[in-house]
Formats: C-alpha cells, sequence, structure tokens
C-alpha cells in the first residue's frame, strides 16, 4: 500500500536525521528539491558570474606567472559551475531554463561579484578574502544531506585552497613592496573587506531560509558563526602582512575568545542583492552576451556530431 | 533563448592503473568524443585520471530505490553465503 504523504516525509526526516545521504532518484519533499534547486543553481551562477572580475586582469596581469596562474583560477570557477550545474540537473532541473533565469535577472548570484576589481591587488583581496570566505561556507557543504551536492562540493573545496594562498600571496607581496604597492594592497582590503563579511549573508535572525535548511542538514553552520570564524581566522593574517583591516569597532575580546566587530551596512548588501550594486547590469550583460554569441558553436558542433553519427551508419 | 541542450554524459575516470573507473560526475557535450575532451578539462585538471569513458546518461539503466528492499532481500536472508557463519574446531590453521 502506498504511503502517505505525512509518513513519507517523516520518513525522508528520519533518514536525513539519521546522516544517510539522498540520491537522486530518492524521495524527497517537493520543498527539499526546490530548495536545493535554488541554493545550487545561485551557487553555479556565483562560480560563473565570478570568473568576469578577475578576466578583467587576465591580460593584464604583472608577470606571466601571474598570469598563468590566474589563468587556472579562472578555469577552475568555470569548472566549478558546471558541478553545481550538473547537481541541479539530477534534480531534474533544466540547466539553460536556470541560466535564462540569470539572464532575466530572476535568479541571483553571490552580491560580492557585483563589485567592480580597479587593481592588480584586487585579485590578491579576491583569492584572500572572498575565496576565503568562500571556503569557510563550502565546508560545512561537503557535509550537505544531498549526495550530488556534497560530493561537488568535496571537488570544489579541494581545488579552491589553491585560490585563497594565491590571493594572499598577491597581497602578501604588494604589502611588503613599495609604499605605493603597500597603500594598493591597503585600498583593496579597504573596499573588500566589508563585502566579503556580507557574503555570508544576513544576520541569523534576519535569515528567512537557514532555519528548514538547517533542519534538513542542507546547511550545517548558521550564517553568524561562519562569519565569527572568518573574522577570527582573517586578522591576525592581515596584521602579519601589516594591514590593517577597515573597521574602527574591531578588537579582540579575551572573555569570549572571539574578535568583536562593527555593525555591516545591510542596506548596502539589499541595494546589491536587489540588483543595483556597482556592476550587477554589466556582469549579468556579460553572460547573456557569452550564451547568445556562443549559440552557434553549440549548434555547429551539434550539427557535425549528427553528420558523424549518420557517416557511421552509411 | 534556445534550449537546444547538448547530450549529458556521465563520466568515469581511472585514477590509476590497477583501479577501477571511478563515476566523478557528468557534463554535456555534442558527442562522445567531446565528452572525453571535455571531461579531460573538468575532472582531470590535477592529474586525477589515466583513463577516461563517458557514456550517455540516457543509456544507463538503473534500479529503483523504492524496490530496494525486495531487491536486496535475498542477500539479507543468506547469512552462510559469509565464512564467519561456519564454526571451525579449535586448533584447525589457515582455514
Amino acid at each position: 500500500m502506498d504511503k502517505s504523504l505525512e509518513q513519507k516525509i517523516n520518513d525522508f526526516q528520519q533518514k536525513v536525521d539519521a546522516e544517510i545521504k539522498v540520491e537522486p532518484t530518492d524521495w524527497m519533499p517537493d520543498d527539499y528539491r526546490k530548495t536545493l534547486i535554488r541554493q545550487i543553481s545561485q551557487h553555479a551562477h556565483s562560480e560563473v558570474v565570478g570568473m568576469l572580475p578577475e578576466g578583467n586582469w587576465i591580460t593584464r596581469a604583472p608577470n606571466l606567472r601571474r598570469k598563468a596562474i590566474l589563468l587556472a583560477k579562472v578555469q577552475d570557477e568555470a569548472g566549478h559551475g558546471l558541478y553545481l550545474y550538473s547537481a541541479t540537473e539530477t534534480l531534474g532541473a533544466d540547466r539553460e531554463a536556470l541560466i535564462d533565469d540569470l539572464h532575466t535577472g530572476k535568479a541571483k548570484y553571490s552580491s560580492i561579484f557585483n563589485y567592480p576589481t580597479l587593481t592588480w591587488a584586487d585579485m590578491g583581496a579576491i583569492g584572500w578574502l572572498v575565496d576565503g570566505a568562500a571556503i569557510m561556507n563550502q565546508v560545512p557543504l561537503c557535509r550537505a544531506s544531498y549526495g550530488p551536492y556534497a560530493r561537488a562540493m568535496v571537488r570544489v573545496c579541494k581545488e579552491e585552497s589553491f585560490h585563497q594562498r594565491q590571493g594572499f600571496e598577491i597581497m602578501a607581496t604588494l604589502a611588503a613592496g613599495t609604499p605605493a604597492q603597500k597603500a594598493m594592497a591597503q585600498d583593496a582590503l579597504n573596499r573588500w573587506w566589508w563585502p566579503a563579511l556580507m557574503m555570508f549573508g544576513p544576520n541569523d535572525k534576519d535569515s528567512k531560509h537557514s532555519a528548514q535548511s538547517m533542519k534538513w542538514k542542507i546547511k550545517r553552520v548558521s550564517n553568524d558563526e561562519l562569519r565569527q570564524q572568518f573574522v577570527d581566522i582573517t586578522v591576525p593574517q592581515a596584521e602579519m602582512i601589516g594591514l590593517t583591516v577597515p573597521d574602527k569597532d574591531l578588537k579582540w575580546n579575551e572573555d569570549t575568545q572571539h574578535y568583536t566587530f562593527g555593525e555591516i551596512n545591510w542596506d548596502e548588501f539589499n541595494m546589491v542583492v536587489a540588483g543595483n550594486g556597482p556592476c550587477n547590469k554589466e556582469r549579468v550583460d556579460a553572460r547573456r552576451k557569452a550564451k547568445e554569441n556562443g549559440m552557434w558553436v553549440r549548434e555547429a558542433a551539434m550539427a557535425f556530431a549528427e553528420k558523424r553519427k549518420t557517416e557511421k551508419v552509411s | 533563448m534556445s534550449n537546444a541542450n547538448w547530450p549529458l554524459f556521465e563520466v568515469f575516470i581511472r585514477s590509476k592503473n590497477g583501479l577501477n573507473h571511478k563515476h566523478v560526475g557528468s557534463l554535456r557535450a555534442a558527442d562522445a568524443p567531446m565528452a572525453i575532451q571535455n571531461a579531460r578539462d573538468v575532472y582531470t585538471r590535477r592529474g586525477e585520471g589515466t583513463s577516461i569513458w563517458v557514456v550517455e546518461s540516457n543509456l544507463i539503466g538503473a534500479s529503483d530505490p523504492d524496490e530496494a528492499d525486495e531487491l536486496y532481500e535475498p542477500a539479507l536472508t543468506k547469512v552462510y553465503r559469509h565464512p564467519t557463519f561456519y564454526t571451525v574446531p579449535e586448533g584447525i590453521k589457515h582455514m
């Protein structure tokens, strides 16, 4: 006899509570599926849009070593986007439809990529801070309850750690350079610090998806906890290379053994998420153009494959 | 915008000789040769493989998780297939 929906939902929760991974063909509640498609596709979009701010500097990297590294990093981001789009497809999502949602503005991506990359030091700040924050977010996702997502995140995390190190190396080198180079590094830190903290999302009390995602074990650690971890780890790194975190309220709290830090400008965060950041339009336009201008290549490749198939038969 | 997707391929990588090909993920490509090239770029950028298999996802037959109980029940009721089912007299060696 068929189980009632309520029974199925109960069984599902028990399975998740027992840390048994959910695989693509297993029964899952519609909302679980929808939440995953939304989260994983946003994540995929972020990887792909995230190539743009860095792509801006590939042709202007200061030397061949830096250029080769940056190319490899941007290529990794493309791969990460692909792992994640593939994970959404295991949930029955249509990849092209998801991409079109990005292009029409219906789908969101990480707001950090709507800030411009003005100097070479921004490549350092992005690797160090943005990839650093991303790793902090992504490590717990390696244990997410949905198997294909968790497996994709394991691959992503393995690759991200080189991203953070190469960024920190750029910052450390600039910070140890001429006064102008050091000032450039400090300026990049000033501009990227707060947007990096915003990457962890709204405060826990204002985060509308968090509770359910925690229950489903998609999310394991809260936004505020992750943000605190990031601050605790990153501040000493900045001090070590002689840079100053741009927060006048930042101080070490001996009692809690954590840093206390200033209030995030949530108005700015909301404005950028709503599409009014410095580069929102430019980013989405670039993605849309890439799809439109590349469509003939895809169609030609398909036509060629079809032709080769019929030639083999005859 | 056109939504004409390339076919979906599942990718299997042999990480080194002596080991099985293992499923690593999927990707879209116009045909198998392109799927292998894409898999090279996506899944073996750090020397993860010495051999790649790709197969169109829609060619894979898969068991239904809802039938798992019936499907695997016979294995659970035949404990005598495991060596630990048998008692061996004290002192018997190499068995």
